[in-house]
């Protein structure tokens, strides 16, 4: 390249520019194509409902006052204005418990499953056989175990994120290659040590699937998990929202929570990126 | 005195047979082998003929069926660092850059960090890769990766390197660089080597002996001492000859069982 630009003297300068430009271009154009769809949609959305009193979805500007409503107030100044912090935290904890309790119970059980035989005979078969009821089909047997309350939402969002962790883990750790075993034994690290020198970080991009997997569920599982009767959270507003047909807060609260979780997946993946830049799938 | 006389690694009347899908395969029948302290020796032989079996019963990740397979006169019952192994896939860990992978067997062994670091910076520098310490397997290339697991048995105090077509997968340029730089290493460190191949010329360039097998039932069935001098040039009359010689053993072994 360099030999080719020194030859041609004046010429070099403009070539330069352009792959500049490229460059830029390149930069620019996924995010462009990004916002394109969404923007289209937008605008349909508009369109269709601007002007029509009766519309059952509210145009986009009312959305967005409501949303500016309930983060601040002094719109409507009703019972909902300036609320949403205490719904999203709320639904945060629920969120983050439910999933850390899920990471606590998961992990072990998983890596007991994946590397011990007789903890695999004896526990695997249930587990297949619970794994594929939903957790919507949990949300009566919870309601009457848990009763109609917070704790009924904490334990559906645990379900929801315990199986992608739990099988992601046994997935893990049990298709570490074989070699690195023989590597390890014949270098001086044998037994027990193994599971902590070979295992664990053979599993680790594996187990993180599951918490990425784990934590998209809870977020999908929050909604239904706040329809047993809690009082605050976005699931809980949602449903609320609805039986009084205000259907702009509906909508809003399934921005809230669309934001929320992309962003918390974002932040898992960049965890993950600075974990795992040892492996030429993740980093 | 001891040393003088008890072999470093010593396989006494060594055979294997493995059970696979309710039939039984004999890989290795009535294998004799003494290796002296120092000795670079090849094993060379065509595809299923005991070669890597006998290789892996000398790391101790198998054990024999019947027979005595013996370090310093004392049975070998398990891999252990004293036996490094050098594998064709490299085996690297690949969560770990080249300086950790090369500190995997002195931290399993509880050294000090400062004596690991010692080490580690020794060996890299050894094997040529310190502008790459800090990177990880996954972005190197494989005469690298070779490199560094080269690297890694020996910052663990192997004794014997036990090599199982190690450059097999690399391509001609880069496989003859390392065969220097393998010599190169034996020759200064006193390394015993025990170096399985299929390739005679990469046997005869590298060996003090060459141990030659054939399949069916795997068996040893000549072993020839190169007296060549080292640094062996691969273009002379009498490498050639040695060519020719093994070439036409294991050729003929070939034909014999195709016949």
């Amino acid at each position: 390249m360099t030999a080719l630009t020194s030859d041609h003297g004046g010429e070099a300068a403009p070539p330069r520019e352009r792959s500049e430009r490229v460059a830029v271009w390149s930069r620019l154009r996924p995010l462009l194509l990004a916002v394109t769809f969404p923007a289209a949609l937008l605008g349909l959305w508009h369109v269709a409902t601007v002007g029509r009193p009766g519309s059952l979805i509210p145009p986009p500007h009312e959305v967005w006052l409501e949303l500016w409503d309930l983060a601040v107030g002094g719109v409507n100044d009703d019972a909902y204005s300036g609320t949403l912090h205490v719904h999203l935290l709320a639904s945060l904890s629920r969120v983050y418990g439910g999933f850390a309790l899920a990471v606590l119970l998961a992990l072990p059980l998983g890596m007991l499953i994946g590397r011990v035989p007789l903890a695999r005979q004896l526990i695997d078969p249930t587990i297949q056989i619970l794994r594929p009821v939903p957790v919507t089909a949990w949300l009566p047997l919870a309601m009457i175990m848990f009763g109609l309350g917070p704790r009924s939402a904490f334990f559906l969002v645990f379900l929801g994120a315990f199986y992608p962790i739990l099988v992601n883990t046994i997935f893990g750790v049990r298709s570490v290659e074989p070699r690195l075993f023989e590597a390890a034994a014949m270098l001086g690290c044998s037994g027990s040590a193994q599971f902590f020198r070979v295992v664990l970080p053979a599993a680790l991009p594996s187990i993180f699937t599951g918490l990425r997997l784990g934590l998209g569920f809870a977020w999908v599982v929050i909604v239904v998990g706040e329809m047993t009767g809690v009082q605050t959270g976005l699931g809980a507003i949602i449903m609320e929202a609805r039986q009084l047909s205000r259907t702009e807060i509906v909508i809003c609260g399934m921005i809230v929570i669309g934001t929320v979780g992309f962003l918390s997946d974002r932040l898992v993946m960049l965890i993950g990126r600075r974990l795992l830049s040892w492996s030429p799938s993740h980093g | 005195m001891a040393e003088a006389t008890v072999p470093i690694l010593e396989m006494k009347n060594v055979g294997k047979v493995y059970a696979q899908n309710g039939r039984s395969i004999e890989a290795l029948r009535g294998a004799n082998l003494r290796v002296k302290k120092g000795e670079f020796i090849c094993l060379i032989g065509a595809s299923g003929c005991g070669k890597s079996t006998l290789l892996r019963m000398a790391a101790g990740f198998e054990a024999a069926t019947v027979g005595d397979n013996l370090m310093w006169g004392v049975p070998i019952t398990g891999p252990g660092p004293s036996r490094g192994m050098v594998f064709q896939d490299y085996g690297l860990f690949p969560w770990l850059n080249v300086r950790d992978n090369i500190g995997f067997g002195p931290k399993s062994r509880g050294r000090p960090r400062s004596e690991i670091r010692d080490t580690v910076d020794h060996f890299i520098d050894l094997v040529g890769l310190r502008q790459f310490a800090d990177v990880y397997p996954h972005q190197l290339s494989g005469g690298m990766k070779q490199r560094v697991a080269i690297a890694r048995v020996l910052a663990n105090d192997a004794e014997i390197v036990l090599m199982d077509e190690p450059f097999g997968a690399l391509d001609a340029m880069t496989r003859e660089r390392l065969q220097d730089e393998l010599v190169e290493i034996w020759s200064r460190t006193g390394l015993t080597v025990l170096f399985v191949t299929h390739a005679i010329e990469e046997a005869i360039f590298l060996a003090d002996r060459v141990v030659v097998m054939s399949p069916g039932p795997g068996r040893i069935v000549r072993e020839d001492t190169i007296d060549l001098p080292r640094p062996r040039d691969i273009a002379s009359t009498e490498f050639n000859d040695w060519r020719r010689l093994l070439s036409s053993q294991l050729h003929s072994h070939h034909a014999r069982k195709a016949g």
